[in-house]
């Protein structure tokens, strides 16, 4: 019997304001250990929340990017329990009436091609801080740092039946996160975290009971843990055995899952509405506000290069992986507005490539989008070949040149006078007389000799579209 | 009512001793006898409170108003070390 | 002078007949002399008393008086002040010392009042009688076998006794009106979101309310004025919160044209007989003021106890969790693991009474039962807020007894949470209702005060103030003191 595997998915995002959720701590990664604390966000006696406007305003975007529904009004209930990185001894989140619902994300993979994934709510709350115990005996540190910076928790209907959906799913909602400017969303600093609730079963029986994945921080271990995951639960149930719902931690050294202790009597977080904050309440207007202040999105940005610049559906993805990429494109066409797509040719294929050897980003190439114009410029008026043109991008590169300035220097300009090139070709032709005839007896495959002995003459010089003309020409009989 | 007293506490990470539960365990069931009172009144239709007013919550601008405060934060832990507070270790 | 008013002090520091140094002297000697036979003050740091007054004389001097230029207000200990400990009479914060002051504290300061030290509570003011204290019970002036009631026992005792001429409480079922009633004082507990939570120890955070418990009505305008008015730093603080001239509300001598609701379900079979009449002798006398007396009905009162029985703990529960010894608050020896520290830190910290609630808060809330209790109580709120909204469209204020009983004896009712708990039963619904609510003295039974309770409209301690002070301007309950502590009775 064929099994279904049902994925659904937890993220929690941090949202990029710099300070934290309810006080005026900041943000600022890799701080020393409680040095951006305060009696709020350390939960001491008498201490109050107050919400940061900013955090709202960015799930707000985040939820109408999602084409989710966004409540006017929303609550934010404690979820209590105890550890020591929860200061308070409870989380303020949203529990009955979140801040946004019902939105969704399209996605699309080769074995099971477009889906829509739809996102149940993105609700707000605070982060914890971190436990560490690495290298300690019977001790745990604590750094309350992070505690109180604002989340976005994005939770999906369990509408995945793949890993590899969850994937796409992740990588699409990742991707929009950073469209959008809400979170750096960088796993490996904690900014986005995934738990998958994963379950199997027989296609058209109930949902199976499901495990709870965690500790999985980048897409090939989420993919990773819910291969695992599946293959486990089957060999469970083909055994005889029930699945136990509970949470398991992903070890991604052992590339195993293994239950979580403390979950014994699963949490009961006692829920209940915060009392030291009154409702939340936007408006209409501020909602619409925010709604026009929304970037292009990957998608409609995917679909005007294609309009537009006539780009291709791979290319296009490439060029839209990330504002800075796109962004830096269309600096490009607008430097070069004559050929868009040996932009992205040149963009995508020699200096993507370039940049990842030197470990840099877009933002940081020592190539600008108006430099790297120029070198289009030179391609497009003959002046050089395109291989020359790749000597030419690497030169560009070490020494932060101009085109122009290194082609003056190499003298690399491409030879196009006919003159020139007749002159060349009929010394070759001269010092290759038995070859000259093989060609003419009928030998085409020869004429590669002779395009490759006229570049060598040339040192790469000669235009190429001009020798082939010419040698074509002049080989005849 | 019947209070499973020691689960309850265990939600509250109170320890109790066996005297303490004994002693604790009618007590709650009386205030919990008294408050049953509640079940048998008819809230159809009417809506809980939470706050006593119809107000809506203010916002905080999104500015960095506290700067490095540990020393006199840490002041009052009861155990820290280099800037970390130290609890007996947690096990996942 | 001990006995005077707040406003009488302020006249004679006014006028130069005396200084902020002579007068906080005074009441540290009275301290001295009386504190250990009350136990109202759990901590006195004098040296630290008179250099506040002297900064408030070289203050006046130099600038003029602040609002409450050289008065001395004592402070429950559930204020967080930095000057001293902060430990709600607890010995999970016992030594603790916030690193940063109450809001309400930032104010009394900023008008130049000199905090006079800490008083005796309830541990995390749950009580009503001061008996749950961990730092010994406090003593009711006018009899000391008596408790003074509670939460804010330490303040009551400490101004009916003129070892302060005033003092902060707070109040979440009572706990400001009730003390002041059994020790024959005023007290008010402003419109929930009136005064701010900021650095104010939670219990249950939707109730709570801090107040001024003094000698006088004016006396109370005058602390309200200063310590009212939004803080940003608490989301509950109201905005909008309508301004009052508050001073000016307590010009009132009369009560032509005020309509006073009497409602039925607080003047019950089995109430005391001579607090019953005390409290019917003072609403006669406000009808010889021009008010008309009206009988309404608020039908839920008697769920008011169970439902506040359901929140109040529910909310505590929650706003305790944060005593886990990890970050402040006494920690248990040697802990064996996590779950050790957490348990026995916890143990070790709380009194009996604090683990009542904790536990039967964490019942309500916990799966299974929170629809039947937690939900329940927070619907029978709405009824119970709803039944004063309909009362307020007939009558402009509502007089009820404060306590149905007086004082009763040290160890009397310790036995039976439940009976302590029904000495909130005028106070609470109050609370429920997040209304403002005055008490002020109104008789003698049995030697012992009985206190009178007004209870307004929301935002509109006007009319509390107003109807108050036409009657204390009529009788002279309030100039009452007990003759032991050197007062007239």
């Amino acid at each position: 019997m064929s099994w279904e595997v049902v994925i659904g998915l937890e993220v929690h995002c941090q949202i990029n304001t710099n300070t934290k959720a309810f006080c005026g701590c900041s943000t600022a990664f890799g701080a020393e250990p409680n040095t951006q604390t305060c009696p709020v966000c350390l939960g001491m006696p008498g201490q109050l929340p107050v919400l940061n406007t900013l955090a709202v305003d960015k799930t707000i975007l985040t939820g109408l990017a999602i084409d989710a529904q966004i409540n006017l009004e929303s609550k934010f209930d404690r979820k209590n329990y105890f550890y020591p990185d929860l200061p308070k001894g409870y989380q303020i989140s949203q529990f009955t009436i979140p801040l946004v619902e019902h939105g969704h994300m399209d996605i699309t993979t080769k074995s099971r091609g477009d889906r829509r994934i739809g996102i149940t709510r993105i609700h707000m709350e605070e982060d914890a801080g971190k436990s560490m115990h690495e290298g300690l005996e019977a001790v745990s540190h604590i750094d309350l740092n992070r505690s109180g910076i604002p989340l976005m928790e994005i939770v999906s209907e369990p509408d995945m039946r793949s890993a590899d959906e969850a994937i796409a799913y992740l990588k699409n909602l990742h991707q929009l996160i950073r469209f959008l400017g809400v979170s750096g969303a960088d796993m490996e600093k904690g900014q986005f975290r995934c738990d998958a609730n994963v379950s199997v079963r027989h296609p058209g029986d109930e949902f199976g009971t499901r495990t709870e994945m965690k500790n999985m921080n980048s897409f090939r271990f989420i993919k990773q843990a819910i291969d695992y995951e599946v293959m486990r639960q089957i060999e469970v149930i083909e055994d005889g055995g029930e699945v136990v719902q509970e949470s398991r931690l992903w070890d991604s050294v052992k590339s195993e899952s293994r239950s979580m202790r403390s979950k014994e009597e699963a949490n009961d977080y006692r829920y209940f509405p915060e009392p030291d904050l009154p409702p939340l309440r936007v408006s209409q207007l501020e909602v619409d506000n925010i709604k026009a202040g929304m970037p292009e999105l990957p998608h409609q940005l995917r679909a005007r290069f294609e309009a537009e610049f006539g780009l291709s559906a791979y290319d296009a993805d490439v060029l839209t992986q990330t504002r800075n990429l796109s962004d830096w494109y269309e600096a490009l066409v607008a430097a070069h507005p004559a050929d868009p797509k040996r932009c992205a040719n040149w963009m995508a294929n020699e200096l993507l490539g370039r940049l990842k050897e030197l470990n840099k980003n877009i933002e940081d190439s020592p190539v600008s989008p108006d430099e790297f114009g120029k070198l289009m410029d030179r391609m497009g008026d003959n002046t050089i070949s395109g291989k020359i043109a790749k000597d030419v991008l690497d030169a560009m590169l070490e020494s932060g040149k101009s085109a122009d300035v290194i082609i003056d220097e190499k003298g690399l300009k491409q030879v196009s006078d006919t003159g020139a090139i007749d002159t060349m070709i009929l010394e070759i032709m001269a010092a290759n007389q038995g070859q000259v005839d093989a060609y003419r007896g009928g030998k085409d495959k020869l004429f590669g000799f002779f395009v490759g002995q006229v570049m060598k003459a040339s040192k790469g010089k000669a235009n190429p579209a001009m020798v082939n003309q010419r040698l074509k020409e002049l080989l005849k009989a | 009512m019947d209070i499973d007293v020691q689960k309850v506490a265990m939600l509250a990470r109170i320890r109790l001793t066996d005297d303490e539960a004994s002693e604790l365990t009618p007590q709650l069931n009386k205030i919990l006898g008294y408050v049953d009172q509640l079940a048998a009144v008819n809230t159809d239709g009417i809506a809980p409170t939470a706050h006593p007013h119809d107000a809506a919550m203010p916002l905080r601008a999104n500015v960095v108003t506290n700067g490095n405060r540990r020393d006199a934060l840490q002041a009052v832990a009861p155990k820290t070390e280099s800037g970390l507070y130290v609890v007996p270790k947690v096990i996942e | 002078m001990p006995f005077s008013s707040l406003s009488h002090i302020q006249t004679r520091l006014d006028n130069g007949e005396t200084t902020a140094v002579e007068v906080a002297q005074l009441y540290l000697d009275r301290i001295a002399a009386h504190n250990d036979a009350l136990n109202a003050f759990v901590h006195i740091d004098p040296a630290h008393v008179m250099a506040q007054a002297e900064a408030s004389d070289k203050y006046r001097a130099e600038h003029g008086a602040r609002a409450l230029e050289g008065l001395p207000i004592a402070v429950k200990d559930i204020f967080c002040t930095q000057n001293g400990p902060t430990q709600c009479c607890s010995n999970i914060l016992k030594d603790f010392h916030a690193p940063y002051d109450a809001h309400v504290i930032t104010k009394l300061k900023e008008a130049g009042a000199v905090l006079v030290g800490k008083t005796n509570m309830d541990e995390f003011a749950m009580g009503s009688s001061n008996e749950t204290s961990a730092f010994g019970p406090c003593r009711n002036p006018w009899n000391t076998d008596y408790i003074p009631g509670g939460s804010s026992g330490g303040s009551a005792s400490a101004v009916a006794a003129a070892l302060t001429p005033a003092a902060l409480g707070t109040d979440t079922g009572g706990s400001i009106r009730q003390p002041a009633s059994l020790t024959g004082i005023t007290g008010l507990k402003p419109t929930y979101g009136r005064v701010s939570r900021r650095g104010i120890i939670a219990f249950a955070s939707s109730l709570d309310q801090a107040g001024p418990m003094t000698r006088t009505v004016k006396d109370a305008a005058m602390i309200t004025s200063v310590i009212s008015g939004h803080d940003s730093g608490d989301a509950t603080s109201v905005a909008d919160a309508p301004e009052l001239d508050w001073l000016a509300a307590c010009d009132k001598k009369d009560m032509k044209g005020l309509r006073i609701g009497v409602p039925k379900e607080y003047f019950v079979e089995g109430m005391d007989t001579e607090v019953r009449a005390s409290v019917e002798a003072a609403l006669k006398q406000c009808q010889a003021l021009g008010a008309e007396l009206v009988d309404i009905s608020l039908p839920n009162t008697e769920l008011a106890v169970a439902a506040y029985y359901v929140i109040a703990p529910s909310e505590a529960s929650a706003n305790l969790s944060r005593y886990d010894s990890v970050r402040f608050g006494h920690r248990c020896e040697n802990p064996e693991d996590l779950l050790d520290m957490y348990t026995r830190s916890r143990d070790e910290g709380f009194g009996a009474e604090v683990k009542r609630r904790i536990l039967t808060g964490a019942f309500a809330l916990s799966s299974g039962y929170y629809d039947a209790y937690y939900l329940k109580a927070q619907q029978v709120r709405t009824m119970i807020q709803q039944d004063f909204i309909t009362a307020f469209e007939n009558v402009d204020i509502i007089a009820t007894p404060t306590s149905p009983v007086t004082a009763f004896k040290l160890g009397e009712k310790t036995d039976d949470p439940l009976t302590m708990y029904l000495s909130d039963i005028y106070t609470i619904a109050v609370n429920l209702a997040g209304l403002p609510g005055l008490s002020q003295p109104c008789g003698f039974a049995d030697d012992l005060p009985v206190g009178l309770q007004w209870i307004a409209p929301a935002w509109r301690e006007d009319v509390l103030l107003g109807a108050a002070s036409a009657y204390e301007s009529t009788t002279d309950w309030h100039t009452k003191a007990p003759q032991s502590f050197g007062g007239e009775a």
